[in-house]
C-alpha cells in the first residue's frame, strides 16, 4: 500500500541528497510537449515513462517539465533534451518503448539516440 | 481522445495557463452517468470570448488559432448523449463541466486517471495546488498537493521524479475498488 509514510520516506532520502547535489545549472533536461494534440498522439505514456525511467535510475541531475505547444503536431509525441554546453535535442513522434534508451544513452552516456530525432524524421 | 482522463489533463492546462491559484477536478459516476468537472479560479473569459470558445466553428475568428480541447471535449460528450458547460467570470475563475452517458456505446473509458492526477500534480506551477475527487456509489477518493506537499515540507517538490511516481501509485490505489 502507498502510505503518507512511504513518502515521508522519499523526503528524507532526498533531503539528504539535496544537501550533496552539485549546482542546479548543471542539470539535464527534459521538456515533454503536453498540447491537446500532443496528449491526442499519445504524450501522457512518454511522460511517465521518463519520470518512471528517471526515478528508477535515480538521476539526480536529470529534472522532467512539461510544455504546451511544440509547434510540430504530425510529429507529436515531442521531447526536447537540453544538456548544459550541448545543443538542445528534440526527439519525435515518440512511445513510451523508445524512451529507456533515450535516458541510458542520451541523459547518462550524453549520445543523443539520432534515429529518434527530428533531423532523422525529416 | 482515446480515454475521458486524457480530456482532464488536456483540459485542466487550460486552468494552469490562466494563472489559476487551485483546479479542482472531480469525476462522479452513478445512475448512468459519468460527470467530468474541472474547476479553477484563474482569469477567466468574458462571455463574447467565451461564446467563441465553446462554438469554434460557427464563430468567425481573427485573433487567435482555434482552440481544440474545449470543442474535442464537447463532441465527445454530445457523442453519448450528454453535454458540455463552461461557465467563466473574468478575473473570478471558470468551470468546465462535461457530462457523459456512461453506458453508451460511444462513450469512452474513463482510462487511467491515476497518471492524469499525478502528471499534473508533477507539472503544476510554484504555488499552485489541485484537489482530485472521485465519486462512485461504492465510495469517494479524496487527492489533495497541499497535503502532499506538507508532507514533503519545502525542500523537495512534487516534480521530483520519485514524487511523481508515489502520487500515481497512490491514486491508482485509492481509487482501487471505486469503480
Ligand atoms: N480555464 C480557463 N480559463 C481561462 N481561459 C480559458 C480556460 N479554458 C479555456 N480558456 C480559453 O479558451 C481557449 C481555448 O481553449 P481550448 O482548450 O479549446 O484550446 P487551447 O487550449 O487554446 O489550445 P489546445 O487545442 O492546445 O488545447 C484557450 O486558449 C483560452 O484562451
Ligand atoms: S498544437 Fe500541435 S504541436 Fe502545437
Ligand atoms: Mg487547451
Amino acid at each position: 500500500m502507498k502510505s503518507l509514510e512511504e513518502l515521508r520516506a522519499i523526503r528524507e532520502k532526498m533531503q539528504k541528497q539535496i544537501d550533496i547535489r552539485e549546482n542546479s545549472a548543471d542539470d539535464i533536461r527534459v521538456v515533454v510537449g503536453m498540447a491537446t494534440c500532443g496528449i491526442a498522439a499519445g504524450a501522457r505514456p512518454v511522460l511517465t515513462a521518463f519520470l518512471e525511467e528517471v526515478a528508477k535510475r535515480e538521476l539526480k541531475n536529470v529534472t522532467v517539465t512539461q510544455t504546451g505547444c511544440i509547434g510540430v503536431c504530425r510529429l507529436e509525441p515531442i521531447a526536447e533534451v537540453y544538456v548544459p554546453g550541448e545543443e538542445k535535442v528534440t526527439y519525435v513522434k515518440l512511445t513510451p518503448e523508445k524512451v529507456p534508451r533515450i535516458v541510458a544513452e542520451h541523459l547518462v552516456n550524453h549520445n543523443p539516440v539520432t534515429e529518434y530525432t527530428i533531423g532523422a524524421a525529416e | 481522445m482515446k480515454e475521458l482522463s486524457l480530456h482532464i489533463l488536456d483540459i485542466a492546462q487550460n486552468s494552469i495557463a490562466a494563472g489559476a491559484k487551485h483546479v479542482d477536478l472531480t469525476v462522479e459516476e452513478g445512475e448512468g452517468l459519468l460527470r467530468i468537472t474541472v474547476a479553477d479560479d484563474g482569469r477567466g473569459m468574458s462571455p463574447e470570448f467565451l461564446a467563441s470558445v465553446t462554438d469554434p466553428f460557427t464563430t468567425t475568428r481573427t485573433t487567435r488559432k482555434v482552440g481544440l480541447g474545449l470543442p474535442l471535449l464537447r463532441l465527445a460528450a454530445e457523442q453519448t448523449g450528454g453535454g458540455l458547460r463552461v461557465e467563466s467570470r473574468l478575473g473570478v475563475g471558470t468551470t468546465v463541466t462535461a457530462a457523459f452517458r456512461a453506458d453508451h456505446i460511444d462513450c469512452p473509458p474513463l482510462g487511467d486517471t491515476a497518471s492524469t492526477v499525478s502528471l499534473l500534480a508533477q507539472g503544476l506551477p510554484e504555488g499552485m495546488e489541485l484537489t482530485y475527487t472521485r465519486r462512485t456509489p461504492r465510495g469517494e477518493f479524496r487527492f489533495d498537493t497541499a497535503e502532499i506537499r506538507a508532507v514533503l515540507g519545502p525542500d523537495v517538490p512534487l516534480s521530483e521524479p520519485e514524487v511523481a511516481e508515489w502520487m500515481r501509485g497512490y491514486v491508482a490505489e485509492g481509487e482501487e475498488g471505486l469503480a
